[in-house]
């Protein structure tokens, strides 16, 4: 029995963005060219556009997040939508109240929108599958499984900068067993049509089955950053020394790290990203972060157009349903 | 019990039973709760009732290794007589009740309280394990030998809890083999299996979920293996789940040691694959694993090294599976899906194979009078029409658990009447 793909509303329009996984590439590229209308209007003078007036969104966040909530947050309010902070910290769920509990008191409050951050996978499509018929659900990150408008910020960039995907050999590096970012890029990377995608580091944080993802294993940080035309460092996150998944932070960095030695070995016009936030002298040195290939800064800007893409899809299809009063 | 005096004769009816290898049809007649005869009707019987089992096969009442009833403790799950219902509905006339139940079977007066409701009810037989920890705290040995001579517990386990210190696993089984009790073990290596909620894979990367190892079963096998080699104690191992767990029973079983094992119906029907996105009823322990695992599962059930089939039957309120994948309660509700799906496996075993590992065989590693339809034996008996197609709904299931990732499916074989103690206990109408 083929499980119909619960993003996708019966005409094959975006209802929910919980996954890349699934989507075809031309969806793909309609968010890419969509982020890149609005791109200009961050740049204007009054940055509003009034597709979503008289939408509420909610932001609802289960894990601290600056900078993802902020530029939601920032989409949102330049779509013109009245927005929602719900910070679970000191709301309900600490309180017993169930996750379905609550999502349908939002409900009653005529919400049109969810934006789901929560430190389970699959958080995001439990929520999609619960949310009332004209409710959309965007993951904002659930558990390892996937950030998708991370991903979709990442890939807008690298296309600014290099154009056409299906020549490019892109390298993550990091902790691909944690990283919601890092398969959600994965899996944007192929549908692109990337051909040779490598994953980084210690098998410890790169298990034997990462393969599936459809990527190149590296152990070796210099093999794997030879003649990379794009190099995605991963945060890592201090809780990773426990559990003997890696020695040390020392250990670490030496072996793969970013230093301006190692990005030698990847090609000279090589772009440097990182999804935030950095941990300077852990993954990264500073004058890389800082430095001329780093696109760091970008990927921040770029998150907004893309927030806003992918708002406008999902919502905008439910007010041309509604009778097109936009 | 008056109604234990009502004279039956169940007529017409394929007859497998594989414990005394007949397979053919006769006539049964049931007296005083027992088998009297089958074949002739014997001098005097005079026929109170008749069943006509037409186109039915008759199996002996089916023995389920494992099943969670949810009383006492968790009646919001479920209770004996919900439960107990359902299994009569479904052909199963014994239960056996693992010990981590809230309070634990640790004492005997948990066990007559089991017992007691279980005959209120009056649907099926319940047979307990009692717990080789107090507790089930992996510290202290329980008072097995009190629990076996008061408690009439069939066998020791420390059900879902792990025994992480080797040296506590050695001296539970020294002494429940002195006690002359078969230990159950849930193969489990809690560091390895973490905080897993699936089976570590293709699937577990690509949703991002915890997952568990092969090894984290395989390495406590071994463990437990080698320990049942020094103690010589009598072991079975409870729902395997993995191709090299399987090899290395069937090596120690090669090998002369006393051990058997026992795989649920799920594991048999369902892979990985069936999680597809985060489908929480598909959230088992030990995980659904590889096709390649499943189809070894299915070999060893078929060579017999797997010695029968048990439903693992864990149901749940509503909300235990309304949440995150990783956040939900691990089970199925499955009483009611045992035989359907058993009856799935005839392109890879003989039907008496299955009706087997579903009786006589379960029995056997209990060590109960239960699973033939020896003349003499107590009238536990399952009649269903094996041509009956039927789809699951969950809406007419009678386990108080709706949790069941096989709501949709269209079986063959429909359980027509169980008999308890030659007792009519369902009638499908």
């Amino acid at each position: 029995m083929k499980q119909h793909d619960i993003q996708l509303d019966k005409d094959g329009m975006l209802r929910h963005f919980l996954t890349i996984e699934g989507l075809k590439k031309q969806m793909l590229v309609d968010i890419l060219d969509h982020a890149e209308n609005f791109s200009s209007v961050s740049l204007r003078q009054a940055k509003k556009v009034p597709l979503l007036r008289g939408k509420t969104i909610a932001n609802l966040f289960f894990e601290a997040s600056t900078r993802t909530r902020t530029t939601f947050e920032l989409a949102a309010k330049r779509l013109s939508a009245d927005v929602l902070n719900i910070n679970i910290n000191t709301s309900a769920t600490s309180k017993g109240e169930s996750l379905l509990d609550m999502l349908h008191n939002l409900e009653a409050m005529q919400v049109d929108m969810f934006v789901v951050r929560h430190h389970s996978s699959g958080a995001a499509h439990f929520i999609a599958q619960h949310v009332a018929p004209h409710v959309s659900v965007i993951n904002a990150g659930d558990g390892r499984h996937a950030h998708p408008t991370q991903a979709m910020l990442d890939m807008f960039t690298i296309r600014r900068h290099k154009q056409d995907f299906t020549k490019l050999t892109v390298a993550i590096v990091g902790d691909i067993m944690h990283s919601r970012v890092a398969r959600s890029q994965i899996h944007a990377l192929n549908i692109l049509g990337v051909p040779e995608i490598r994953v980084i580091g210690p098998q410890t944080i790169i298990p034997k089955e990462a393969a599936h993802l459809g990527v190149h294993v590296y152990h070796d940080m210099q093999q794997g950053l030879q003649n990379a035309d794009v190099v995605i460092m991963l945060r890592l996150q201090r809780e990773r020394m426990e559990g003997a998944l890696l020695p040390s932070e020392h250990e670490y960095f030496h072996m793969f790290g970013l230093t301006e030695e190692k990005l030698k070995h990847a090609k000279p016009d090589a772009i440097v990203m990182h999804p935030g936030p950095i941990n300077r002298g852990v993954e990264i040195e500073s004058s890389v972060a800082d430095g001329p290939q780093s696109v760091i800064l970008e990927q921040v800007t770029h998150g907004i157009s893309i927030r806003m893409a992918v708002m406008s899809m999902a919502l905008g299809r439910s007010s041309l349903a509604d009778g097109g009063q936009n | 019990m008056g109604s234990q005096q009502v004279r039956i004769k169940i007529s017409n009816g394929l007859i497998i039973d594989p414990a005394n290898n007949i397979e053919s049809k006769h006539d049964i007649y049931i007296s005083e709760g027992r088998i009297a005869a089958i074949g002739k009707q014997p001098d005097g019987f005079t026929v109170d009732e008749t069943i006509d089992a037409s186109n039915c096969h008759v199996i002996p009442g089916i023995v389920d290794l494992r099943a969670r009833l949810r009383e006492p403790g968790l009646e919001n799950k479920g209770t004996i007589a919900s439960e107990t219902r359902a299994a009569a509905a479904s052909g199963i006339t014994t239960l056996c009740i693992p010990p981590d139940t809230t309070p634990v079977i640790d004492t005997t007066s948990v066990v007559e309280l089991i017992h007691q409701r279980a005959s209120e009810a009056g649907y099926a037989n319940v047979v307990t394990l009692g717990a080789l920890t107090a507790g089930l705290k992996g510290e202290q040995l329980s008072e097995m030998a009190l629990l076996k001579k008061f408690g009439n517990c069939v066998g020791v386990s420390n059900a879902l809890s792990p025994i992480t210190n080797s040296l506590i696993m050695r001296r539970a089984m020294e002494y429940a083999a002195s006690c002359g009790l078969t230990i159950f073990l849930h193969a489990e290596d809690e560091g390895l299996a973490g905080n897993g909620c699936a089976h570590e894979g293709a699937i577990s990367i690509r949703l991002g979920l915890p997952g568990i190892p092969e090894t984290a079963e395989t390495n406590a096998v071994s463990r437990d293996l080698l320990l049942i080699e020094q103690t010589g104690v009598r072991a079975h191992f409870c729902h395997v789940s993995s191709a090299n767990a399987v090899q290395m029973i069937a090596r120690a079983q090669y090998d002369g040691l006393p051990v058997t094992a026992d795989v649920s119906a799920h594991h048999l029907h369902l892979t990985e694959m069936d999680i597809g996105y985060f489908d929480s009823n598909c959230h088992v322990r030990p995980p659904l694993r590889t096709q390649r695992d499943r189809e070894a599962l299915i070999d060893a059930l078929a060579t017999g090294n797997l010695n029968a089939i048990c439903s693992d039957h864990e149901p749940h309120d509503a909300d235990a599976k309304l949440a995150p994948f990783s956040e939900t309660e691990p089970g199925i509700s499955a009483l009611e899906t045992l035989l359907p799906l058993a009856l799935r496996l005839t392109d890879d075993l003989s039907l008496s194979d299955v009706i087997n590992r579903l009786t006589a065989q379960p029995a056997k590693i209990l060590g109960i009078d239960a699973g033939t339809l020896s003349v003499g034996e107590k009238a536990d008996i399952c009649i269903y029409n094996p041509e009956t197609n039927w789809i699951l709904k969950t809406e007419d299931m009678l386990s108080a658990g709706r949790n069941t990732p096989f709501a949709g499916w269209e079986f063959k074989g429909k359980v027509m009447h169980t008999l308890l103690n030659g007792k009519v206990v369902y009638t499908n109408k």
